[in-house]
């Protein structure tokens, strides 16, 4: 059915373009009728197609063609932030379809107004220039409207919405076989919901400790230095430390991977001097040997509280442990016993640290 | 909370302050006082009596807008009107300068103003667009420097403001900035350590820029008049030791909202040494992991049952629910509750609501589900104001709120008067029995998050719905618009929606009828904001008899053109017709992104930035 009132299309639109004038006004008074019942029509399955103008223009259309879908949406021509315009770039010469998602109307425009200037309706579009916004739209979402709005009339701009479609990615209409709702890309302000409201989902799980996200939408607003919790890490037998920030991490193992990349370089710089001129060269030999390092046991991560006692790392929970650690110290497995750990941990088995790197 | 209340109680009848200036409709009175012998004019001794009367008449005028109509009696109850003028309003910062009205209201106590338009809350304007604080305070400061009092709405207020407020108003009181931006904690540092006689400092919704300064370590020692302090917007930690001293020292403190930093056990110590609060914000409402985990837990539920006087409660920033029943005792009490960050499910919520038989203000999330807002309904009968936010604020998710809930609150709450409901689903059926079930309602404010989404039982447009709305609350005056709605939508208000003040749109109507509609059928319209509608120039030039009217016309992604704009420009010279283009953007294009536009004495602005251009 889809295909048939395509084919149909070009038609229609000469007719819409010159009939609207005269026909609107006539479904204008029928518009002005109100009734709080439930309306004439019922809408077909696809509910996704029931834009704000399918009854003004189901007005129109009775009056003169009896066609009872066909589902314009002049809102959707609204200067919508859509991002998904670049995968539907290139398939304009295919059969449009009017159930097609406001990105399309975009692509087709732009290309309707590069590429099929032999259409009738072109006409209206020839004689606007043609931004190079249109191509960038998917881009900037805060783009204008598209330069046809220049003409000002809404019927004609209507008239373009058709056209518009005319064009549009029938395969667009994949999306819309199901009953789903047609998936619309984010828009910038919408749902009007202030920034600091977003993101309680994850506020209500985080501790007081760690980082907002609430900041994102503002903009420019400086991050929290607060929030950034760098620890001295040093290991043994290599006499420069390094900083990590344990903030950046969610669990114990997030943690021993990046301490991980952080001394293998240093190490296999111990190992081969030669080898520290190029220092990302020195990584990636590093990272050949991080498989190795990561699981052999060889070394045990410790660190320092606020009460000055030395711990196993990975006895607590995660967050406790980053809201307590003041330094982390990693030591060769095979020296643990003759260090002086806190003495809790004397009753577990020394040799079976929690965490190893 | 009660300050987070727009302004839509206010009646309005006579034309607003910011246009009295022109106005010449006064019959002259009889000059008194002149040099050039009295055989002229009348003796001056009855008039100087009259204006004495008048002076303390007028006195206890408080209405705005009914000393708005008593200054247009004759040039002696203007100037009566203005020296007795204490509190000053101004809607739109930039309608009146700061000098025209120092000049006039010479002997203001208090300050209100109101900068930005409310959807630059929602990113749709670039920052820096203006509604700077800076003109306000320097003029006050030289012509009026008995201030006490200033509120402050979406203006920008940099440090400097705030120091300028502080050394030279010497008797300043209150403080308020409600979403709010441009200064940090130095600023506040200053500000507090300075006012002396502060007894309100209310940050509200506002952005706080960190600036590493210890700014409740600054109020000054020795007995506080506080009253109120709020400050959970501020996303900072603050010095705790040096909140609770402060607390201990300000006896007359009603209202504390704590910010997210502060945690539950900090929460006991404070209320321990302020038993007197009647509004308090409990911060994060969580335990901090600092804390002993084999510390014993204060008493929290003592702590809150010592309470009497709680009436308002908000907070819970990161709450763990099992602390919630802490709260129990003063349920009861309870007429305000603020659960919009409390992730909380129906279970966790109804233990607490089914003693809230109280509450007359209730904001919430959605996560509490129909059944949640079900367990509302049956116990809040009393209840005059309900916001549904949502956890999830994107248009697809699968929302758990919907006209189920929607309908039982309007079956339970008849006395409703304000709502805001987010939703992603909803029935015209619904909202029309809202509309009969509580006909006293003032404020609708329906959100359905999938744009142009329709009655998901009928599959109908959402006219109806509001149709009912206006049709039946009589009382309406704000009113905020969503779903799939065609113009028929728009007829409805226009017909019916006489009280209407304030009106908001998104992605609705079909036509430029629909705003022909609303600007022709609703005679109190004063603040219409409108996003991605298809309105275009001819519906633009249909409200040229209104615009007056009206503090400001807000239309972003509509169709409007640089000539449409332009015309208006022309035609009405008392507008300040402003076109906004996104920061980036160098030329301007022949559409219209956004249009701004208002009335102002003042003509255009001349703080202005690069990306706006004035018609």
């Amino acid at each position: 059915m889809v295909t048939d009132k395509m084919v149909d299309y070009p038609q229609f639109l000469n007719l819409m373009n010159k009939e609207w004038l005269v026909n609107h006004k006539v479904s204008e008074d029928k518009k002005l009728e109100l009734r709080l019942g439930p309306p004439g029509e019922a809408l077909d399955d696809n509910r996704n197609t029931t834009h704000g103008t399918k009854r003004a223009f189901q007005h129109t259309a009775e009056t003169r063609t009896g066609e009872k879908e066909w589902p314009i949406d002049t809102t959707k021509n609204q200067c919508q932030k859509i991002s998904c315009i670049e995968k539907i770039g290139d398939k304009v010469n295919l059969p449009p379809t009017p159930w097609s998602s406001g990105s399309t109307i975009y692509s087709a425009f732009s290309k309707d107004t590069k590429e099929e200037p032999q259409h009738s309706k072109a006409s209206f579009f020839q004689s606007l220039p043609v931004s190079k916004k249109l191509a960038g739209m998917a881009e900037d979402f805060k783009q204008p409207c598209s330069p046809r709005m220049a003409v000002g009339e809404v019927q004609f701009a209507d008239g373009k919405a058709c056209c518009s479609l005319a064009t549009a990615d029938p395969d667009a209409s994949t999306n819309i076989t199901s009953n789903k709702r047609i998936e619309y890309s984010p828009v910038v302000g919408w749902p009007p919901i202030r920034s600091f409201r977003k993101n309680i989902a994850s506020n209500s799980l985080s501790k007081p400790a760690s980082e907002s996200s609430n900041d994102k939408d503002t903009g420019g607003k400086p991050e929290n230095p607060k929030t950034q919790l760098f620890v001295k890490i040093n290991m043994e037998g290599i006499p420069i430390g390094r900083k990590v920030n344990l903030s950046a991490y969610n669990s114990y193992e997030e943690l021993s991977l990046a301490i991980d990349d952080l001394f293998s370089g240093l190490l296999a710089a111990q190992r081969d001097p030669s080898a520290t001129q190029n220092e990302s060269k020195a990584k990636e030999s590093a990272k050949a040997e991080a498989g190795p390092l990561a699981g052999s046991g060889e070394y045990t991560l410790i660190y320092e509280d606020n009460e000055g006692d030395r711990v196993l790392v990975g006895d607590v929970p995660w967050n406790m442990f980053v809201s307590t650690a003041k330094r982390l110290h990693v030591l060769k497995s095979s020296e643990l016993s003759t260090l002086q750990i806190c003495s809790n941990e004397k009753e577990k088995a020394p040799f079976d640290p929690a965490v190893h790197i | 909370m009660s300050e987070q209340m727009s302004d839509d109680d206010e009646r309005q009848q006579s034309p607003p302050s910011d246009l009295d200036f022109t106005s010449n409709k006064a019959r002259t009175c009889i000059v008194t006082g002149s040099v050039s012998g009295h055989t002229e004019f009348q003796s001056p001794y009855p008039d100087q009596v009259l204006e004495n009367v008048l002076e303390n008449v007028l006195h206890f005028l408080t209405s705005r807008r009914d000393r708005n109509t008593a200054s247009l009696v004759c040039k002696s109850w203007y100037r009566v009107e203005a020296l007795t003028r204490s509190e000053l309003f101004i809607g739109n910062c930039y309608a009146v300068s700061p000098a025209r009205a120092t000049a006039r209201f010479t002997r203001v106590r208090a300050l209100h103003l109101k900068g930005r338009p409310r959807f630059a809350d929602f990113n749709l304007m670039p920052p820096d667009w203006g509604a700077h604080f800076n003109p306000w305070v320097l003029a006050f400061a030289k012509a009026c420097p008995w201030l006490e009092k200033v509120y402050l709405k979406r203006m920008s207020v940099t440090d400097d403001d705030l120091a300028t407020l502080a050394e030279s108003f010497l008797g300043f009181k209150e403080l308020v900035l409600v979403c709010c931006d441009g200064f940090g904690t130095s600023g506040l540092s200053i500000f507090v350590s300075k006012c002396r006689q502060l007894k309100v400092l209310d940050l509200i919704e506002s952005e706080v820029s960190d600036d590493e300064t210890d700014w409740i370590l600054c109020f000054p020692e020795g007995e506080s008049h506080l009253e109120s302090l709020i400050f959970d917007c501020v996303e900072y930690p603050i010095n705790f030791e040096a909140l609770e001293r402060l607390v201990a020292r300000s006896p007359s403190l009603k209202k504390l909202k704590l910010n997210r930093y502060v945690s539950i056990g900090q929460l006991y110590r404070l209320m321990v040494q302020a038993p007197q609060l009647t509004h308090l914000g409990t911060g994060s409402f969580s335990p901090s992991e600092i804390a002993g985990q084999g510390d014993q837990e204060p008493d929290y539920v003592t702590a809150f049952a010592a309470c009497k006087s709680l009436v308002c409660l908000s907070g819970f920033r990161e709450i763990i629910p099992d602390y919630l029943p802490a709260i129990y005792p003063i349920c009861a009490n309870l007429t305000s509750l603020n659960f919009s960050y409390a992730n909380i499910t129906a279970e966790q919520l109804k233990p607490i609501i089914s003693n809230c038989h109280k509450l007359q203000v209730f904001w919430v999330l959605d996560s509490i589900c129909d059944e949640g807002l079900q367990a509302v309904a049956a116990t809040c009968k009393e209840l005059r104001e309900l916001r549904v936010f949502p956890v999830d604020a994107r248009e697809d998710s699968d929302g758990p709120v919907s006209e189920i809930g929607f309908q039982a609150i309007s079956e339970g709450c008849r006395k409703l008067q304000s709502i805001l409901y987010f939703c992603q689903r909803m029935t015209n059926a619904a909202v029309i029995a809202m509309s009969r079930n509580c006909p006293d309602l003032v404020v609708f404010r329906l959100c359905i998050m999938g744009r142009h989404r329709p009655d998901h039982v009928t599959g109908e447009p959402m006219d109806d719905g509001f149709g009912a709305i206006v049709m039946n609350c009589k009382k309406l005056t704000r009113l905020a618009v969503s779903g799939l709605l065609t113009d028929k939508a728009f007829d409805y208000i226009g017909r019916y929606g006489k009280l209407v003040r304030t009106l908001s749109v998104a992605f609705a109507g079909d036509s430029d009828m629909a705003l022909k509609y609303v600007l022709e059928g609703c005679p109190q319209l004063q603040k219409l904001e409108i996003r991605d509608s298809p309105f275009g120039d001819a519906a633009l030039c249909s409200g040229l008899h209104h615009y007056y009217n009206m503090r400001f016309l807000w239309m972003s992604s509509c169709r409007l053109t640089y000539q449409g704009c332009q015309q208006i420009a022309r035609a009405m010279p008392r507008l300040v017709v402003e076109v906004i283009r996104s920061a980036d953007e160098e030329e301007m294009d022949v559409c219209v992104q956004t249009l701004y536009m208002y009335r102002s004495l003042e003509g255009p602005r001349n703080d202005a930035p690069k990306f706006v251009t004035i018609l």
